[in-house]
């Protein structure tokens, strides 16, 4: 596969590392009252979408950016790679 | 033996003789002959023996899809088995020996499975061998292993190279046949970067075996032109010996380029070359593949393909046979009737399965209409084929065309489904291609020439345009042949076996007890009677097949549908897939800095993730390995010992931000940490599981050095990028990798600070108050070169850790051998230091072996409750904190006697040893040179609490079994005496 990098152009998958389901990035607080069941589900659950999916790989042979890829799971087609830095923002992640 | 069968005319240089052998005889052939070809002209019928029934077999085709035709070529080490003679160039000195019998080639002894063969039908393995169980391994198994398989290993090692390479086109064109050709040209004409990649030595495909005319002059000529132009433009790379063998992901393509395997000697050279070739577009021209009919004992030696019959005789000017006969079912098998008798070679009689008149005249021969062949005679070579109207044809080569396939497999490697075309009776390339792929020609279904070159220029066209380039030039011309076809697949009249897969010995008879018994599904029957799973992947077979299993299923063939088009196309040898990568070489490994030193010094390296490490240093009259780990310890622990720690990960760490994130990777807390000052902390992970443990010094205000474990290094890496990236992107932190910036030594025992203070400037202060315990700063060392000191411990003694940029680091390890050698300093390896801290209670790899926790390890303190970090809310989980959870402690034999067993599961004395009563199990091991006596770290439920007691340790991997103590884990000064001293 080639993921088109935001910063450096399109590269090969091997130049990656996958993580898996960009919700990761949605870690949930800690002092929230439900914390237990959020970590659980953020820990264990994953939806296994059949088509879109947006999910995290690491440019660990390259500049070490984390990526937001979204990828159709049936036929590999990307539509878009973001900075997964941008997104977690986007997404009020912050400090 | 002479060249017998060898006519005018052909692509072959006679000005040349080439010498080869074929079991031992001696033959001989031209340059641009194949094996193939050459065997044949040498009048070498007869080539091998079948897969399963061992059948005497010949050649059935000219191309890559040969099924029978498989031979062991070369000698010694360089021996190939399984090699396809038609796709084998000649070269002189060639040496190939037949496959698959036992004695002779012409008196197998293993021919008697055939006369067997009533009992060897689809499913026999399944049916046969389930039953007496206890016969498997003793009887079935081993008969069943020295008879199957084709050919013979070498056993020993390749001594060729292998290399990969990547290429990067605008337009793959894949085939230089008249489509792919013609695509090239007008993509290369209209200055697109174009890789033309053609598995034949020869470029042109068909052209070069047909006797049709492109551009008003012989085919032939044509593509020598034109591959002399694509030659010519440096915007084109042209490959030939290159089998594009699979469709990969977003326009990739992986190509097998065989550099010297037409060579006597590669010289050097790499063999083959492995290519992954990144194209923004491709035109598949990979053409079609002519099928046989399946008819009773069509597996003869003389029955052959009619289109390698008219490549033989056109291409390479060898005549298979004296007396042809022709059987099929379409226009194109008569062409091979016409191009023989032009060349002055005897056609018998032409056999149509259709009731129509003829296609063409053919002088001499008979044309029987509306019949077929249903058996032939002869064994080892084809004497005369009987018709089903009972009549019997006198000849030794039967050219038999079925029709074509186009070969769609690469349209098919992105999970494609080809298209069935009832006008062509074949499948074409279905609607979802491989993204950027256009298909041209006779792979596309345009069958003729005309057709064929139109498509391949328009396709091209097509392709520019979206490379946004405009197309130059226009399409060759040519007329368009008769071309057709009816569906007829098997003689229904043939009592006889009827071979469909040549390749793995499947029959008619097999495909309709498949179905029979159930097996409906093509992929099911592929499965059950193997069919299409020999290394030919049936490119001659399974369209038959599966057309023979929709007329007994009575369902139309696109209902049935074909099996899964998988890559590679062609086998790709197991040394093109792994190139370099061999041997020493199959996975780099990492040297430390002191490597030299530690070589010349007797160590023995242990692999530690990509590391080489020292073990131990042997030194002269030592028996054994224990001799010298026991040294190295006793001597580190009673004077000094300097291990080299480089391997560990080392990050750098800073930011404004610096101490907050530490806060929240690490369970413990971190903000608090003073400047100069080093911190033992752990990860866990985010379930709460202990992940890594390691020391973070604190060398500014915000700037951290961060220590991993050896084995984790680049793992936590990872994740604190993605912490930093994906969980606070706000932080001001940054962080790099610095583990092969610096190399760093232990320096361990009661002399570290007398041996230190003679190699670090005086400036500095190393007394123990001006440079505690956990204490860490840049120093200067050997008169002005910058290092940093950490004093930090893991063998439990008075210890530092002394780094020095990378690249003096052999010289650092000379300097403090030589600082040592008043103190009787040693090196130690990786086995001493693992003896040490078992002997201190520290937890590695065996213990943080991710199903402990922070609690497990006797570090549930160290999970602080006041902040968040990874891993805080998930280890808080009710199971994970139970009262009888495992502790970390250690254990000693009551005898002191007998040696521990690591692994070993502890049993509460008097309880059963049953699962059920498991209390744990013993996590490290070792002799304890110190303490005289073998000593273990392990877990334990409610370990902290039962000092004292004696368990039973039991292996019932080893069958042992001793009763051991449980003692505190801190086997050597628990007080902690020697570090702080």
């Amino acid at each position: 596969m080639i993921i088109n990098h935001p910063l450096l152009g399109p590269r090969d998958a091997a130049e990656f590392v996958y993580l898996g389901d960009a919700s990761l990035i949605d870690r949930p607080d800690w002092q929230d009252p439900d914390a237990a069941e959020k970590f659980y589900e953020y820990g264990y659950l994953r939806d296994n979408p059949a088509g879109q999916h947006q999910e995290l790989w690491y440019h660990e042979q390259g500049d070490r950016s984390w990526l937001v890829v979204t990828r159709d799971t049936l036929s590999h087609e990307i539509t878009k790679v973001e900075l997964a830095r941008d997104v977690a923002k986007a997404r009020g992640r912050d400090k | 033996m002479s060249q017998i069968n060898r006519i005018d005319g052909g692509q072959i240089d006679r000005s040349k003789l080439l010498s080869f052998t074929f079991n031992g005889r001696e033959m001989h052939g031209h340059p641009g002959d194949t094996l193939a070809s050459a065997l044949l002209a040498n009048g070498q019928i007869l080539v091998g023996r079948s897969f399963k029934y061992h059948r005497p077999r010949g050649i059935l085709t000219a191309g890559s899809e040969e099924p029978n035709a498989l031979v062991q070529l070369r000698s010694g080490a360089r021996q190939e088995p399984n090699t396809r003679a038609t796709v084998t160039e000649l070269f002189d000195g060639l040496t190939a020996t037949s496959q698959n019998h036992r004695g002779p080639l012409e008196f197998d002894l293993m021919a008697v499975t055939d006369f067997a063969s009533p009992f060897l039908s689809a499913g026999f393995y399944y049916k046969t061998f389930m039953w007496p169980r206890a016969f498997w391994e003793k009887l079935y198994e081993p008969a069943i292993r020295s008879s199957a398989g084709l050919g013979r290993l070498s056993m020993q090692d390749d001594p060729d190279h292998y290399d990969k390479g990547f290429l990067h086109c605008d337009l793959l064109v894949i085939g230089a046949g008249p489509s792919g050709l013609a695509a090239a040209l007008t993509a290369a004409r209209s200055g697109a970067r174009v890789i033309l990649a053609d598995e034949d030595f020869t470029p042109g495909g068909r052209l070069n075996s047909e006797t049709l005319s492109v551009d008003n002059m012989a085919g032939a000529d044509w593509a020598r032109m034109a591959v002399a132009e694509l030659a010519s433009l440096p915007n084109v790379r042209l490959m030939t010996r290159t089998t594009v063998y699979g469709a990969y992901d977003h326009g990739t393509y992986g190509a097998l380029e065989r550099c010297t395997d037409h060579l006597a000697d590669s010289g050097g050279k790499p063999r083959q070359v492995l290519w992954r070739i990144y194209s923004k577009r491709a035109v598949l021209a990979a053409g079609a593949t002519e099928r046989p009919i399946a008819f009773g004992n069509n597996d003869r030696p003389g029955v052959m393909m009619a289109s390698a019959v008219r490549t033989y005789v056109n291409r390479f000017g060898v005549a298979p046979g004296k007396q042809v006969a022709v059987f099929t079912n379409n226009d194109d098998g008569w062409r091979t009737a016409a191009d023989l008798a032009a060349r002055g070679v005897s056609v018998v009689a032409i056999i149509d399965s259709r009731d129509k008149p003829a296609v063409c005249d053919v002088p001499g021969a008979r044309h029987i209409r509306g019949a077929a062949v249903k058996d032939t005679v002869g064994r080892k070579a084809l004497k005369s084929v009987t018709l089903t109207d009972g009549q019997v044809i006198p000849t030794d080569c039967l050219a038999v065309s079925g029709g074509w396939n186009p070969n769609v497999h690469l349209t098919c490697h992105q999970r494609g489904r080809p298209n069935w075309r009832d006008d062509l009776q074949a499948f074409v390339p279905g609607d979802s291609l491989p993204v950027g792929m256009q298909v041209a020609g006779a792979a596309n279904g345009a069958m003729t020439l005309g057709a064929a070159l139109a498509e391949g220029h328009a396709q091209a066209a097509r392709q520019l345009d979206a490379l946004g380039l405009t197309a130059k030039g226009s399409a060759p011309q040519a007329e368009d042949e008769p071309r057709d076809c009816a569906g007829f697949w098997h003689v229904k009249e043939s009592a006889k076996r009827a071979w469909v897969d040549l390749q793995n010995d499947v029959t008619v008879k097999d495909i309709k007890q498949a179905n029979r018994e159930g097996f409906r599904s093509v992929e099911l029957l592929k499965r059950y009677t193997t069919m299409g799973m020999a290394t030919d992947q049936g490119k001659t077979s399974n369209i038959a097949g599966l057309a023979i299993l929709a007329e007994d299923a009575g369902k139309p063939i696109p209902e049935v549908g074909t099996t899964i088009f998988r890559p590679p196309y062609t086998p790709i040898p197991i040394g093109a897939l792994a190139g370099r990568a061999r041997g020493k070489d199959f996975r780099p490994y990492r040297l430390t800095p002191s490597h030299k030193w530690a070589s010349e010094n007797g160590a023995t390296f242990v692999e530690v993730g990509n590391w080489l490490r020292a073990q131990w240093y042997a030194r002269p009259g030592e028996q054994g390995w224990r001799d010298s780990v026991d040294r190295e310890a006793l001597q580190t622990r009673q004077s000094v010992g300097i291990c080299d720690v480089t391997t560990l990960g080392k990050i750098d760490i800073q930011g404004r931000d610096a101490a907050e994130f530490l806060n929240r990777v690490y369970s413990n807390a971190f903000l608090k940490l003073p400047v100069g000052k080093v911190r033992y902390g752990l990860m866990l992970r985010e379930d709460g599981i202990a992940y890594d443990d390691g020391t973070t010094a604190r060398m500014s205000e915000n700037h951290y050095v961060m220590t991993t474990t050896t084995a984790n290094a680049v793992l936590v890496f990872r994740r604190l990028e993605f912490a930093r990236q994906c969980l606070w992107p706000g932080l001001d932190v940054h962080l790099i990798s610095t583990t092969d910036g610096w190399a760093q030594f232990a320096v361990a025992g009661p002399n570290a600070r007398n041996l230190l203070r003679k190699v670090v400037d005086e400036a500095h202060d190393l007394s123990n108050e001006g440079f505690p315990f956990m204490a860490c700063g840049e120093v200067t060392v050997c008169g002005g070169m910058p290092a940093r000191l950490f004093r930090i411990s893991f063998s439990g003694e008075l210890a530092y850790e002394v780094a020095v940029p990378a690249r003096y680091g052999n010289s650092m390890m000379d300097v403090l051998m030589e600082a040592g050698r008043e103190f009787d300093a040693v090196p130690y390896g990786t086995e001493a230091l693992g003896v040490m801290r078992i002997e201190k209670g520290h937890a590695a790899g065996n213990e943080l072996n991710g199903q402990t926790t922070a609690l497990n390890l006797g570090l549930g303190g160290m999970v602080s409750q006041k902040k968040d970090c990874i891993g805080q809310t998930l280890s808080k989980r009710p199971e994970m904190n139970r009262d009888d959870a495992i502790r970390l402690v250690g254990f000693r034999p009551v005898d002191r006697s007998k040696k521990l067993i690591a692994g070993s599961h502890f049993i509460t004395k008097g309880d059963e040893a049953i699962m059920d009563n498991d209390q744990g199990w013993m996590s490290s091991v070792a002799y304890s040179p110190s303490l005289g006596h073998s000593i273990g770290l392990g877990f334990i439920k409610r370990g902290h609490e039962r000092m004292g007691e004696i368990v039973r340790a039991m292996s019932p991997v080893h069958d042992t079994e001793m009763e051991v103590e449980i003692v505190s884990a801190h086997f050597i000064d628990p007080e902690g005496d020697r570090l702080r001293g």
